[in-house]
C-alpha cells in the first residue's frame, strides 16, 4: 500500500492514544470460578447432543461401526441418488470424487454428497468442530448439496468454554463449528432448510472407544 | 451533508398500514421469545454477559495494543492488513485489490459496515457488479432498498412481495409466495454468482488479537461459499471487533445466535486464521469514527456492540415503526446511540424514539446500557440547540409553568376542565404522531393540590414541600 495507508494507520493509532481510557482487567472466563462449576454441563452429553442436532435441523443416527453407517447410508434415498459422492473418511465408505486429484474448487459445483469427519461435538448446541487439515477443499464442506460428519460418541463435550480449550492455538487456516444444514428464514420468518450451503446434514455418532 | 431526518414523520408513514405494522411487531416478537427461552435455559446467562462485558471494556481500553498485537499475528500468518480511517479510504482499499485482481465479479456476505460505507455504489461506479448473497440482503438489493434490520434485513417485507420481486429478476412463477420455492430459486441464482465471482468480500464478527485470526458467523453458509470459491477474500471489519483472546470467543459465540435468533449456535461459526494455499486473504480494518465514540466517557461501551440485534426485536418502538424509520444504516436502539455520533444534526430525532422503558439494556448481551445513552443524548442535543422546534416549543411552555406555582395551578384547574370536553383530534393531529394509537386520560375529579388541602388542613402543599425539604436536610 501506498504512503496513505501507512498514514492513515499511523493517524488510527496516535488518536486512540491520545485518549487514555480507565483501564479495565482482562477476566478470566468465569473470575476464580471453573468452567464446570458455572457453565451448563450434561449427565450424558452425547444423548443430549443427538437431541440439539435434532433441534438445529439435523439428522442424528447412533452407530456402532463404520460398516452401520454405510448400511444406514444405503437405505438413504438421498445417498442412493448421489451421482458425486466424496467420502474423506476412509475405505470403508466409498466415493467417486477424490478431493485430491481436484485443482480447483469450482470443479466441485455438482457434488452430491460429501462424508467428513468431525474432531469433536458440542451437547450444548449440536455443533461440530472441522478443519481444513484432512480437507483439501474447504469449499467441499459448503458445496456439496447433502453432508454427513462422523464424531465419535466418546468426543462430545457439554459447551463451548470446553471446545475452545480444546481447541486451544489454531494451527491451520480453516475451522468451523458446523451446526445442522444450511437455513434462512429470511422470507417472513419461515424456517428453510439448504439456503446455500447442504441442504441436509446427517450425523454419525459412533461408538469408537480408545 | 445529509438533510435532518425525523423520526415520527417516517414512522406515521410506517404504521399508517396498520395490519403491517402489527404484522412486524408480532413477527420481531416471534423472535425475541426464541431468545427468552435460550437465555433462560442457560444458568449463567448473567454470568456470560457480565464476562463478555468487561472483555469488552478491557479491549476498548486498550485498543491500540490490542489492534497492534492483532496485526502482528495477522500477518505473520500471511494476511495482509491495512487501514482506513474512514468510509471513503475503506472503499478505496477495497476497490484497489479488486482492481489489482483485474475482476469485475464481487460476492459479498453480510456486513454492515460495508453499509456503512456505502461500498456497493462505490464498487458499481466503477464498473464492478457486486452481489449481496445473504437472502434478506439480496432481496432488498433487487428491490433498491436498504436492510431495515441487521440481523432480519428483509423483515419488513411480506412473502407476497418477494414473489413480485423474484418474478420480476429471477424469473419465478408470476404469484408465487411460497418460502420454499422462493428460497430454491435463490440459491440457483446465487450458486451461479458465487461459481463467478473472482472475489468474495465478508464481514467479520469477531477478531481475535491473540491468534491474528477472525470469525464470521451465518445460517446460510453464504460467507463461506464466498471465501472458498474466489482467489480473493477481503474481511472488512470496524477496529472494535476485536477480542483478546481465542477461548474470549467461547462467551460471545454462546451470547450471539441466542440473543440474535434464539438458535443455541448459528449453523456456521467459520474461523479463519490465514489465506487457502495459493490464494488471498485481505482484512480491512476501519475507524471511521469509532475512535471519537472511545472519547467520549458516555457513550464508550456502546462500541461492545456485538451487532446481535436484540435491542431492536424487542424495542416498543422499532417493531411498530420499522427499521427503515431510523433512516440509518443500524437502527433501533443502538443505531440511535451511534447514529447521532456520526452526525447529531441529522439524527437529532432518534434518541426520542424511545419510550424509556428500559428493555433493550435488559436484553443486551454485552450490557450496554442503552436507555441510559439514549437519555444522555437528548441532553446533549438539548444543550447543543438541535432540538426540534415541536419539542422546544413545548420545553419552554413547561419550564415557565414549573417555575410560576401559581400559573400551574391555574393550568391544572384547566387543564382537567378541558380534558372532558376537548375533542379527540386535539391530539390525532400531524403536529404530534405520538397521539395516534392514543387516547386522552380520564381526567381526575379532584387535583392532588385540592386534595392536600382537604386532607392536611391548613398547610398548601408548596409550604408541605418546603418543610419535608427541611426534615431531609436540604
Ligand atoms: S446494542 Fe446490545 S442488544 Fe443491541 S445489537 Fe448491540 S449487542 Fe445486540
Amino acid at each position: 500500500m501506498g504512503s496513505k495507508a501507512r498514514d492513515s494507520r499511523q493517524a488510527i493509532l496516535d488518536r486512540l492514544r491520545s485518549r487514555e481510557v480507565t483501564p479495565v482487567e482482562l477476566p478470566a472466563i468465569f473470575g476464580d470460578d471453573s468452567i464446570s462449576q458455572v457453565a451448563i454441563g450434561f449427565d450424558d452429553p452425547p444423548t443430549q447432543f443427538a437431541g440439539t442436532v435434532e433441534a438445529v435441523g439435523g439428522l442424528c443416527l447412533q452407530v456402532g461401526s463404520m460398516q452401520e453407517a454405510l448400511n444406514k447410508l444405503e437405505q438413504d434415498e438421498v445417498y442412493r441418488d448421489a451421482a458425486r459422492r466424496c467420502s474423506l473418511v476412509g475405505d470403508e465408505i466409498p466415493g467417486n470424487v477424490n478431493l485430491q486429484e481436484i485443482e480447483d474448487p469450482h470443479e466441485l459445483s455438482s457434488l452430491d454428497f460429501l462424508i467428513a469427519r468431525a474432531e469433536f461435538g458440542v451437547a450444548e448446541n449440536g455443533a461440530m468442530w472441522i478443519t481444513d487439515r484432512d480437507i483439501r477443499h474447504r469449499a467441499s464442506l459448503f458445496i456439496t448439496q447433502h453432508l454427513a460428519l462422523v464424531v465419535s460418541r466418546q468426543s462430545i463435550i457439554s459447551n463451548m468454554h470446553q471446545a475452545y480449550e480444546r481447541i486451544g492455538q489454531p494451527e491451520t487456516p480453516f475451522g468451523v463449528f458446523i451446526a445442522g444444514p444450511s437455513k434462512t428464514a429470511d422470507i417472513e420468518q419461515s424456517l428453510v432448510l439448504g439456503a446455500h450451503g447442504c441442504r441436509t446434514l446427517t450425523v454419525f455418532l459412533v461408538d469408537e472407544p480408545a | 451533508m445529509a438533510t435532518v431526518s425525523e423520526h415520527p414523520e417516517k414512522a406515521a408513514a410506517y404504521i399508517a398500514d396498520r395490519s403491517r405494522s402489527r404484522w412486524h411487531d408480532g413477527a420481531l416478537w416471534f423472535v425475541r421469545s426464541k431468545r427468552d427461552r435460550m437465555a433462560h435455559s442457560l444458568p449463567e446467562w448473567e454470568r456470560l454477559r457480565s464476562t463478555a462485558s468487561q472483555i469488552k471494556a478491557h479491549t476498548i481500553a486498550n485498543l491500540p495494543e490490542i489492534l497492534q498485537q492483532f496485526e502482528a499475528n495477522a500477518k505473520a500468518r500471511g494476511v495482509h492488513v491495512h487501514w482506513a480511517a474512514d468510509a471513503q479510504e475503506h472503499n478505496e482499499i477495497v476497490l484497489e485489490i479488486v482492481r489489482k485482481q483485474n475482476a469485475t465479479r464481487v460476492v459479498k456476505s453480510k456486513s454492515m459496515l460495508t453499509e456503512e460505507c456505502h461500498l456497493n455504489p462505490h464498487l458499481e461506479a466503477n464498473g464492478i457488479e457486486v452481489i449481496d448473497t445473504d437472502l434478506g440482503e439480496r432481496i432488498v438489493q433487487m428491490r433498491g432498498e436498504r436492510p431495515s434490520h441487521i440481523v432480519l434485513p428483509a423483515i419488513h417485507i411480506k412473502k407476497e412481495e418477494v414473489g413480485e420481486t423474484f418474478a420480476k429478476y429471477l424469473g419465478t412463477e408470476p404469484g408465487a409466495s411460497d418460502p420454499q420455492y422462493l428460497t430454491e430459486a435463490a440459491r440457483q441464482h446465487l450458486r451461479s454468482k458465487f461459481l463467478e465471482a473472482e472475489v468474495g468480500i465478508t464481514g467479520v464478527n469477531f477478531a481475535i488479537a491473540e491468534t491474528g485470526g477472525f470469525v464470521v458467523c451465518t445460517n446460510e453458509g453464504n460467507a463461506d461459499l464466498g471465501a472458498s470459491l474466489p482467489r480473493v477474500h477481503i474481511a472488512c471489519m470496524g477496529i472494535e471487533k476485536l477480542i483478546p483472546r481465542l477461548v474470549d470467543l467461547s462467551v460471545f459465540v454462546r451470547l450471539l445466535a441466542r440473543s440474535a435468533t434464539g438458535q443455541p449456535i448459528t449453523t456456521y461459526t467459520s474461523h479463519f486464521h490465514g489465506p487457502r494455499p495459493g490464494c488471498e486473504l485481505h482484512i480491512v480494518l476501519v475507524d471511521n469514527g469509532r475512535s471519537r465514540i472511545r472519547d467520549s466517557d458516555e457513550f464508550r461501551s456502546a462500541l461492545g456492540c456485538i451487532r446481535c440485534g436484540a435491542c431492536m426485536n424487542t424495542c416498543p418502538v422499532f417493531r411498530r415503526s420499522g427499521g427503515h424509520s431510523y433512516d440509518a444504516v443500524v437502527p433501533g436502539p443502538i443505531g440511535s446511540v451511534l447514529s447521532p455520533a456520526a452526525d447529531t444534526k441529522q439524527h437529532r430525532s432518534l434518541p426520542y424514539a424511545c419510550s424509556l422503558c428500559g428493555s433493550c439494556t435488559d436484553v443486551c448481551p454485552v450490557k450496554i446500557p442503552l436507555h441510559h445513552q439514549l437519555l444522555t443524548w437528548r441532553q446533549q442535543i438539548a444543550s447543543q440547540g438541535l432540538l426540534p422546534v415541536s419539542k422546544t416549543a413545548a420545553m419552554r411552555a413547561g419550564s415557565m409553568l414549573f417555575q410560576h406555582p401559581r400559573i400551574y395551578a391555574l393550568a391544572g384547574a384547566l387543564g382537567r376542565r378541558a380534558l372532558r370536553w376537548l375533542p379527540k383530534s386535539w391530539i390525532y393531529n400531524r403536529a404530534n404522531p405520538w397521539g395516534l394509537d392514543r387516547d386522552l386520560p380520564e381526567p381526575p375529579v379532584e387535583s392532588f393540590r385540592s386534595w392536600w388541602q382537604t386532607n392536611r388542613q391548613g398547610t398548601s402543599v408548596d409550604e408541605g414541600m418546603k418543610s419535608k425539604g427541611a426534615k431531609n436536610g436540604k
